[in-house]
């Protein structure tokens, strides 16, 4: 069930759907007129793309969902405008707001997911094909961000398990990877870090087969917007964000572990588990505590749960383990 | 310099150098300082800190470049004592908003996150220079002396930048912008000393 909260969403703070949609629609204009008048310096093909451009507004399309017994209940959600305007999405951008901005010339159309690795025959799956797969569920969970913070988000979509068994993958296969999109062209701001692109993530096979594990398509009932990952994602609700891998590409069956993006950055600061533990700090902040975002400074602070409170559902996968090794 | 234009320029200093922590006590009355106002109140007031610092730095060499603005000297009290008034600020924001007051939380930050520690450092290099900014203090001291404490400036912005490249993630290049001021600042001293005393030397017959 959505429990919009009136107060938190002021109606002056959200664009007017017409409005962004017209903003692009002039974007595309200007770049059409710019493509016009420097002709001569561009190539055929790119010029063809310009004028035919594939960047279209999906976001904020209303999807239909239905009820599921794994939501989150007894939170407040984070509002539309925070969990819209405060990404961590680097490839467009390392601040905050930057995402918001410039993930509008992601081509979320036509978009596909391919399929490969350990697997009976490599596949591709279309994103239309991948949104009727399973009906679509309302699932809110807590989110928290490996940087001390936490939103309580409404995703929309179902779990990835269900699309993993449509991929057949091989007995060998313990490890899936998850590859973001990359384009060096559209997400210009990627260069205003070192990192290694594309995004890689990853998760053992249990993990990624747990039905919490969700194969995202939407939050708030509509289309995800860009900087949230559009057009599909993974959220892993009891681990770090960054595990939550945005705009997929493609999934990879592997027999070992994958690299992954910010654990080949600082190794020693993001673990491949990364799991939400309060017990176990990040050598430069504890993550016994976070803020919740949204709220006024001084009511901000609040205790981080174990696997963010997830634990009923996860703590098997990791019994006999010892999560200050494996963080 | 007229005594009325001194007067109008600190005036100015003052309301420049109020702004961010006005925009801060506005935004959080309004509850406008975005998703996250604790993110947003440490990082207004750490980096209003480095930039005082960098405006500090500046001082110095503009005069050696230019010898009319040698009446800047007259602002860099004022915008010192402003530098530790947002540090302390930046302090405050840690001591009541991330260690929420707890004393345990606090030893245990800055004896473990290196970025705590040098950010620690750069606070108490710069509390001796407050405390010792009244004439009195410059009088008591005696100038040489003065000024030879002083140059721990050059230690704290130094401590500062280090506290900021170890705060982002590995791979940000956000504080390369400010680094890079700090050190052409910093290497402009001995490079401008370097050249005063060549045009000092008599040239051989």
């Amino acid at each position: 069930m959505l429990i919009r909260k009136p107060s938190s969403i002021p109606s002056s703070a959200i664009t007017p759907k017409d409005q962004y949609v017209n903003r692009r629609r002039f974007l595309r204009g200007a770049l059409t007129g710019a493509a016009a008048a420097g002709a001569a310096a561009l190539g055929a093909e790119r010029l063809a793309e310009v004028l035919s451009p594939r960047i279209r507004a999906f976001a904020g399309t209303r999807l239909q969902t239905v009820k599921s017994p794994l939501t989150t209940t007894g939170e407040q959600l984070a509002s539309f405008e925070d969990i819209t305007h405060y990404n961590n999405f680097y490839e467009f951008g390392v601040q905050k707001s930057d995402p918001a901005q410039n993930a509008g010339g992601l081509p979320t159309r036509p978009w596909t997911v391919r399929v490969e690795g350990l697997v009976k025959k490599p596949k591709t799956f279309d994103i239309e094909a991948l949104l009727k797969l399973r009906p679509l569920e309302d699932r809110v969970y807590r989110h928290r961000c490996v940087e001390a913070w936490s939103m309580v988000i409404p995703w929309v979509g179902y779990s990835l398990s269900e699309f993993l068994k449509q991929c057949d993958p091989l007995s060998s296969a313990k490890y899936v990877q998850f590859l973001s999109y990359y384009d060096k062209h559209v997400e210009k701001w990627a260069s205003e870090t070192t990192i290694n692109w594309p995004y890689s993530e990853g998760l053992r096979m249990d993990e990624a087969m747990n039905p919490l594990t969700l194969l995202t398509f939407g939050l708030y009932g509509e289309v995800l917007p860009n900087q949230d990952g559009a057009p599909v994602r993974i959220v892993v609700p009891w681990k770090y964000g960054f595990k939550s891998a945005k705009s997929i590409v493609a999934v990879r069956f592997l027999d070992k572990e994958p690299p992954t993006t910010w654990n080949d950055q600082a190794p020693n600061e993001y673990g491949f588990y990364s799991n939400v533990n309060p017990s176990v700090d990040h050598p430069r902040w504890s993550q016994k505590t976070e803020r919740r975002i949204g709220l006024p400074f001084w009511q901000q602070r609040r205790t981080t749960l174990m696997f963010n409170g997830y634990g009923q559902e996860v703590a098997s996968l990791y019994k006999g383990m010892d999560l200050r090794k494996n963080f | 310099m007229k005594h009325s234009t001194v007067v109008f320029l600190k005036v100015l200093t003052w309301l420049v150098c109020l702004g961010p922590v006005a925009w801060l006590v506005w935004g959080a009355v309004t509850n406008t300082l975005g998703p996250d106002p604790t993110a947003t109140i440490t990082f207004t007031t750490g980096l209003t800190t480095l930039r005082l610092l960098t405006v500090i730095l500046a001082i110095t060499p503009i005069r050696r470049l230019i010898p009319k603005l040698g009446w800047l000297i007259r602002f860099r009290r004022l915008l010192g004592l402003f530098a530790f008034f947002y540090a302390s600020l930046h302090l405050m924001t840690w001591v009541a908003l991330y260690a929420g007051f707890d004393l345990n939380a606090m030893a245990s930050d800055v004896l473990k996150r290196r970025f705590i520690t040098v950010g620690m450092a750069a606070w108490l290099l710069m509390l001796p220079l407050a405390a010792t900014s009244t004439n009195w203090a410059i009088r008591k001291l005696g100038g040489k002396r003065w000024n030879r404490l002083h140059k721990l400036v050059y230690a704290a912005a130094v401590c500062g930048v280090i506290h900021y490249w170890w705060q982002v993630k590995t791979g940000v290049l956000t504080p390369m912008t400010i680094t890079i001021v700090v050190a052409v600042l910093l290497l402009a001293r001995p490079v401008l000393a370097l050249a005063q005393r060549r045009r000092a030397r008599p040239v051989a017959a």
